[in-house]
């Protein structure tokens, strides 16, 4: 939490530069993947290393909001490199994307079962999430739930 | 002159910038179709950037491991792009403090049926093991899924396409199959998209509206932590079904 206050503080020490402090963003970012795997090996946890530093990041915000009382304030420097590394999250799927071509002779042969899974098991999770949400009713006295947990 | 050329092609072609290059202006290009055609799903530039550089491959003889070894610098940023997800998913959680009631009911039953229906479905129909782990995490963003497919003994490679094509159909589909159910809560609408098709359904969500929209980011990143601390966990009670 106390890293990332500085980190930005002096990433954002420079205000005349208008490009998003990406290194030391990338650096942050990396310590918590590298502390996330470290974790998930020594505690031969399964869960993939990089989404315990994606978790190891989500408290550190939570915390120093918490702390600071802003619940939703995200220090700029890494709300600002953070979009320009997720801007095209997309690309970054096409090298592993491309490796598709490598099972061609495997999708062929599954190809029933692949499609008939994709398509009923995404169909089905739709309607089922959409239902549910739906059946809990729009807002249940939002206000009250609201002023609720401002109080925590 | 010809020879020339043919020997400069040879060099390059074995260059890892190659297939460095060739990734970023492949993806460029796509990109650029994809938001010509107003971010159509079935225009989705991963897909047809996939498509692309497959055919080139195809066509010069090169490779997926000498591809690989050029473009194997985007692929690292998947890890530290995963960390950074946590940004937009702690943005999001002014949205769960209003819905938590039903987000709590709705995403661990659409993470259910959408990871364990795919899964049921393809042991029933006879795909084998591999294809199985490879569909398991398919509902959520890629990162996530290839980390998870990775844990449990699937084929990353398997994983990103189905995921691609899971947010298809959940782009292209779910929208009118929610019209349908007379689903017309923009929470709803957004918390069933988000959890099934992750990032593609988000940025349909976000075309339906902001509230809509928010609510889909929210459901993508939970949907995400959800299935990656679940999965694996349930995987060898699944195995011991195969």
């Amino acid at each position: 939490m106390a890293n990332i206050a500085t980190t930005c503080r002096s990433a954002t020490g420079d205000a005349l530069t208008p490009t998003p402090p990406i290194l030391p963003v990338l650096a942050l970012l990396l310590v918590f993947q590298l502390a996330g795997e470290a974790l998930s090996h020594a505690f031969a946890l399964p869960v993939p290393g990089p989404v315990i530093g994606m978790l190891g990041l989500l408290l550190a915000l939570i915390v120093r909001g918490w702390r600071k009382g802003a619940a939703s304030a995200v220090p700029p420097a890494l709300e600002r490199a953070t979009q320009a590394l997720l801007g095209h999250l997309s690309l970054l799927f096409v090298p592993a994307g491309v490796g598709v071509t490598t099972h061609l002779a495997l999708l062929a042969e599954e190809a029933v079962p692949i499609a008939a899974a994709l398509l009923i098991s995404t169909l089905a999770a739709i309607a089922v999430g959409g239902l549910l949400m739906a059946s809990v009713g729009p807002g249940s006295r939002p206000e009250e739930d609201q002023d609720e947990e401002g109080r925590r | 002159m010809i020879d020339g050329l043919s020997d400069i092609w040879v060099y390059l072609a074995r260059d890892p910038l190659f297939g460095l290059t060739l990734t970023v202006l492949a993806y460029l290009a796509a990109d650029r179709v994809y938001r010509h055609l107003g971010m159509h799903p079935l225009a989705n530039p991963v897909l047809w950037s996939v498509i692309a550089l497959a055919l080139v491959l195809h066509v010069t003889g090169i490779s997926y491991e000498r591809y690989f070894e050029g473009a194997q610098f985007i692929h690292v940023l998947l890890g530290p792009a995963t960390v950074a997800l946590a940004v937009p998913l702690y943005k999001a959680f002014g949205t769960l403090r209003q819905s938590w009631r039903g987000i709590a009911l709705a995403l661990p039953t659409s993470v259910v049926v959408a990871s364990l229906g795919a899964v049921g479905l393809a042991l029933v129909l006879g795909a084998a093991a591999t294809t199985i782990a490879s569909l398991a995490p398919k509902a959520v963003t890629t990162p996530i899924a290839m980390g998870i497919a990775e844990q449990i003994g699937g084929l990353p490679t398997l994983t990103a396409v189905f995921v691609i094509l899971t947010g298809i159909v959940g782009g292209v589909l779910g929208p009118p199959l929610l019209s349908l159910l007379g689903v017309r809560d923009a929470r709803a609408r957004g918390i069933a998209l988000g959890a099934a098709a992750h990032g593609i359904g988000t940025a349909r969500a976000f075309n339906e509206g902001p509230e809509t929209g928010a609510h889909a980011s929210l459901a993508m990143g939970l949907a995400g932590l959800l299935t990656a601390l679940l999965l694996p966990v349930v995987w060898p009670f699944v195995r011991a079904l195969m």
